[in-house]
């Protein structure tokens, strides 16, 4: 168990960096709901919270620096999300 | 399968001493046995009481018209029997019970991953458990929406529904905590030489199960706090009055309950597999063909939530799209079925409970499954739907499923978790009273169901009365074969024979070890050299 342990250190800068991302990010799903895009709203706000998410696996979640094989399982979830979310709105969209 | 022989010197850990005495020594311990043993017991209590609901509806229903309840009492006991049987017996039963108790062992491991989480997962089992269960006597009456919890109706009722939703909420943590311990068990924790094509299939079976319950369970929670937050904040989720989508609702709780029937059934497919080999004496059939099924099962048991909601309202596309998505779900069941019963064939079989556990199991499952064939098809589908047709599939699935598989895995596991043997022939005899009663319970449902008697009604006109009458007497005979089972299994843990530590003759790891095992298992972790069924 050892061996697959190691320590990566994020520079602090990166971390605030992140933090205004995702700030941003927030300001901007509020704001966007402003704007009526018809079916998309949905679609709009899905891709905003997966960007913010997938920054907080990657950077704060040491994922980037972790090995491949648990990039893959998150991927896989992320994937199995994707596809569930897809077949809820596909009801909305042909309703 | 191992090539380390245990000596059996150490104490068991039923008579293990530890930091604590009496009841603490139990539910403060962090062994996975113990805590397997306390979900074991906290179930035969919940499961009784949720089995005498049932009975009491059964009564209720024996005669047209009021018999032994009014119709809100009626619906408060099949709200309180859905809510116990699945959040609280049926969802975590095979994982917790024998998957607590048996998964480390049969992996060659001397504990779970995280003892201490297993532990903390009993205690919010437990919190949840009182919390959903006090929804019955506070408040404003008892909740009276079934265990589904469907808006808009979950948040108009003047029931006390907010601790029943609460309770499965909390629940939800529980379930979690288990699966992750799992899977960290299965990917850390194998003995040398266990490849993951060397595992025994009940632990792949709680691997695959335990995936679903980690991805599925969030949705749930995340959706009965969307149902907290309308009753208590009116949002507008899920009430059309308010701009919400009550179909909204639905979608997300069957994205949870219908891979929930997985957790629910692929640990029994588990069993199944384990006990079918060890008393046909024969390798198992198609090994690989039942670890590919079990994940695709995982897999494929996401996106077949929509068949529950043929007559919501859903658009056409969704409709077709989720019917054929029922149909493949069908086929890895089915090889899993085919490769039991190529297994049974030229077998020299020693006919024992757990193996009439196990034939019951796939007499009663295929009825339920094919069953499902009808309901997974549209134009039948939009016939039967909420009919006592559906009653009767469910439980030839979940209660001839999981029910049947458990009662198979406690007279399979008894020997090894109590260290004695129950009595056989009054094991044999509640099993025939049970299946009798099963079937004279169940079937008639499926008849009434086609001849439109609806379910989740405590009255019924006149023509219906013949099949019900029938359908009740056959719940008393259940019933009166469960009584005897349970107090046969009961009875036995301090008056049965000493068992053997390998009394089937079977081939995996918890076979190696004594009867009762020590507090550590494995006095040293076994080298794993064979494969798990090594008969021939």
């Amino acid at each position: 168990m050892e061996k697959d342990q190691h320590t990566h250190i994020v520079k602090y800068k990166t971390y605030v960096y992140v933090l205004i991302a995702l700030l941003f990010m927030t300001f901007v799903s509020v704001i966007v709901t402003e704007i009526d895009l018809g079916p998309y709203t949905v679609t709009m706000a899905l891709l905003l919270a997966s960007i913010k998410s997938l920054l907080v696996l990657l950077i704060f979640m040491h994922l980037k620096f972790d090995k491949k094989f648990y990039g893959i399982m998150v991927a896989s979830v992320f994937l199995l999300l994707a596809c569930v979310i897809v077949i809820t709105f596909m009801d909305y969209l042909y309703r | 399968m191992s090539e380390t022989v245990n000596q059996h010197t150490e104490v068991s850990y039923l008579e293990y001493k530890g930091r604590f005495k009496g009841l603490f020594a139990w539910i403060f311990s962090t062994d996975h046995k113990r805590i397997g043993l306390l979900y074991l017991y906290s179930m035969l209590v919940l499961f009784s009481v949720a089995a005498l609901l049932g009975l009491a509806m059964k009564i209720e229903l024996i005669a047209p018209g009021k018999t032994i309840m009014d119709a809100q009492t009626y619906n408060s006991f099949f709200t309180l029997h859905g809510i116990t049987m699945i959040f609280l017996i049926v969802v975590p039963g095979l994982p917790a019970v024998f998957g607590n108790f048996f998964l480390p062992i049969m992996i060659g491991a001397k504990d779970v991953a995280f003892p201490k989480l297993n532990l903390l997962s009993w205690w919010i089992y437990i919190i949840g458990a009182f919390i959903a269960l006090s929804a019955q006597f506070l408040g404003d009456g008892p909740p009276d929406t079934g265990w589904t919890f469907y808006a808009p109706y979950s948040f108009r009722t003047g029931t006390n529904m907010l601790p029943a939703v609460t309770g499965a909420f909390v629940l939800g943590f529980s379930s979690i905590a288990t699966g992750i311990n799992f899977i960290v068990t299965v990917h850390r924790m194998r003995a040398p030489g266990m490849t993951w094509m060397k595992m025994p299939l009940f632990p792949w079976a709680l691997y695959g199960t335990s995936w679903i319950q980690v991805l599925a369970t969030p949705i749930v929670g995340v959706t009965l706090l969307m149902i907290v937050l309308e009753r208590t904040m009116q949002i507008g989720f899920f009430d059309p009055a308010l701009g919400g989508d009550p179909i909204l609702y639905q979608h997300l709780f069957w994205i949870y309950s219908h891979p929930a029937v997985y957790i629910m059934i692929l640990p029994a497919m588990g069993v199944i597999s384990e006990i079918i080999p060890t008393f046909a004496r024969k390798t198992i059939f198609g090994y690989k063909a039942i670890v590919v099924s079990t994940l695709a099962i995982a897999f494929v048991g996401y996106f077949v939530w929509g068949h529950h909601m043929f007559t919501s309202g859903m658009s056409g596309t969704a409709l077709y799209t989720f019917s054929i998505l029922t149909f493949f779900v069908a086929i890895p069941s089915a090889i899993k079925i085919f490769n039991w019963v190529a297994t049974l064939h030229k077998a020299s079989i020693d006919i024992q409970t757990p193996f009439l556990w196990a034939l019951s199991f796939l007499f009663v499952f295929m009825v339920g499954g094919l069953s499902g064939m009808v309901l997974g098809a549209l134009s039948t589908n939009v016939h039967l739907h909420d009919t006592a047709f559906v009653v009767a599939h469910f439980h030839f699935i979940v209660f001839g499923g999981t029910g049947y598989a458990f009662f198979g895995a406690i007279h399979y596991w008894y020997p090894k978790m109590f260290g004695r043997m129950y009595d056989k022939s009054w094991a044999n005899i509640g099993l025939a009273i049970f299946f009798t009663g099963f079937n004279i319970l169940y079937l008639p449902m499926f008849y009434l169901g086609m001849t439109g008697m609806p379910r989740r009604y405590y009255d019924y006109v006149d023509e219906f009365h013949g099949p019900n009458i029938v359908s009740s007497l056959g719940a008393l005979l259940m019933i009166s074969g469960l009584i005897i089972i349970i107090t046969n299994l009961v009875r036995s843990a301090k008056h049965g024979e000493p068992a053997e530590a390998d009394p089937w003759k079977g081939k995996t790891l918890e076979w190696t070890v004594a009867s009762p095992p020590s507090l550590e298992n494995f006095e040293e972790i076994p080298t794993v050299t064979k494969h798990p069924y090594g008969y021939e």
